[in-house]
């Protein structure tokens, strides 16, 4: 005897029936969540900025942001000017740290001209610009968030990534690599912007010098160290303009 | 046994050692082999599956009877996306930070061929009571198998454990490293997860014969 469950009409019904309500389970689980999703990515946006200029609540060997707690506050006390520039004119723009780099670089692609977002703030009397940058890892996306001075030397890094391998190309959220870009040169001896290479073959392991435009590298991690060695090299060389205007000043 | 009867850890202590998902049905060697660079990573993987397979194994057990057996595989993949789906999102909305750790290993977890084995081999004909046990069995099996990989393979590949330097610091040269010793950097890449899955294989079977298959 044929079972029931064998039918032809039978599963077309059950997988009719089974995409609907597993359909509408996940819309209704994205939309109900999504403004949550949404205000968690705002509030990490803000965390990664200040950790770059090293506001953040890192101790000895551990690692940690601005408490979400005070986030709004601290976001306001440090960053007192948020730019955009755009075809070389320069605007405040408040909220200019909601700007989708993904979307601008796409639109850029297109032929559109590209808004370039820049965060100035101010910690212990100095002055610190942020930039965003994204680009490709190994498996997904990887970006990050560099403050720099006026002369564009970096003064600390903050690199995220959306899938990169565990224990490898994961790695460049960790400080043992974050903490080396402190105080690297991004223009080489001659003056021309050369940008930070990740390096599998730089003598220097423990970046003692500064002015070689080079970090050491992630041992298995060739890709995604390339990876961020181009995003720093493509995405912050549109920057340079701009500080360029700042030293003429 | 007091709580479960012995038929019942027999669900739960088999997967462990032998009868091993990874081992012995060699299901999920491929996550085995890309997560275990470190043992914090292999540690959440584990705990990952662990809830997933034991509610998948539930859900598919409790729809069984009305499961087209032409689309069986197709609605056991539904099934378990929908889940780690959903569970993503949740994280997503009240615990971003670990949600965050997590996000890499959701892709991982969905086409986990251990998760669709045991829906197949098990969940499809046994009660949700059982399923779920052999659902939490099979991912403790396979945590096992996963941590000791990942043991094996931070301490040698980086001379950390969950990230704490055991072996001395081998830029400033202190520790082990101070007599000369170099961390092998082969055993970050994945080829040597086999190999240490393989020296595994091969010391559970020399200890018993009877897992040996005859060709």
């Amino acid at each position: 005897m044929e079972n029931r469950t064998d039918k032809n009409s039978y599963t077309i019904l059950f997988a009719i029936g089974m995409v609907l309500i597993v359909g509408s389970l996940l819309a209704f689980a994205a939309s109900s969540l999504q403004e949550r999703i949404a205000e968690n990515k705002r509030i990490e946006k803000q965390q990664n900025i200040l950790y770059a200029m090293g506001v953040n609540e890192n101790e000895e060997g551990s690692m940690a942001f601005v408490s979400k707690a005070i986030i709004a506050e601290e976001f306001t006390k440090y960053i007192t000017k948020q730019i955009v520039i755009q075809d070389g004119n320069v605007t405040e723009d408040e909220n200019a740290y909601l700007i989708d780099v993904k979307k601008e670089q796409t639109s850029a692609k297109a032929g559109n001209s590209r808004r370039l977002p820049l965060f100035v703030g101010e910690k212990d009397g100095s002055t610190f610009y942020v930039a965003p940058i994204r680009g490709k890892g190994l498996w997904d996306a990887v970006w990050g968030f560099v403050a720099m001075d006026a002369n564009m030397v970096v003064q600390g890094a903050f690199f995220d990534h959306k899938g990169e391998t565990a224990g490898l190309g994961a790695n460049i959220n960790k400080r043992f690599f974050m903490d080396d870009f402190t105080g690297e040169q991004l223009f080489d001896a001659s003056g021309s912007f050369k940008g930070i290479t990740i390096s599998k073959s730089n003598a220097d392991p423990l970046n003692k010098d500064k002015t070689d435009n080079e970090i050491d590298a992630i041992a298995g991690a060739t890709i995604t160290g390339d990876g961020v060695s181009a995003m720093l090299r493509s995405e912050l060389k549109l920057y340079v303009p701009y500080f360029k205007t700042l030293k003429n000043n | 046994m007091g709580l479960l009867s012995k038929k019942d850890s027999k669900l739960i202590l088999d997967p462990l050692a032998d009868n091993n998902p990874i081992t012995i049905q060699v299901l999920g060697i491929c996550s085995a082999l890309a997560i275990t660079a470190e043992l914090e990573a292999a540690i959440v993987m584990s705990i990952s599956v662990l809830f997933v397979l034991g509610l998948g194994n539930v859900v598919i057990s409790l729809i069984r009877n009305i499961i087209p057996s032409k689309i069986r595989i197709i609605v056991q993949l539904t099934v378990v996306a929908a889940l780690v789906i959903i569970v993503d999102l949740v994280l997503k909305a009240f615990a971003y930070e670990l949600s965050k750790t997590l996000s890499v290993f959701v892709g991982l977890i969905i086409t986990n061929c251990i998760i669709m084995g045991r829906f197949e081999a098990f969940a499809l004909g046994n009660g949700p009571w059982r399923s779920f046990l052999d659902g939490i069995g099979n991912s403790l099996g396979y945590g096992v198998i996963l941590i000791i990989v990942g043991f094996f393979r931070e301490l040698l590949g980086s001379g950390t454990l969950l990230g704490i330097e055991v072996l001395g610091d081998p830029i400033a040269k202190t520790g082990l490293y101070a007599m000369g010793y170099e961390n092998n950097g082969f055993m970050l890449l994945s080829p040597m997860a086999l190999i240490v899955v393989g020296i595994i294989i091969w010391v559970q079977r020399s200890r018993n014969k009877a897992l040996i298959e005859d060709h």
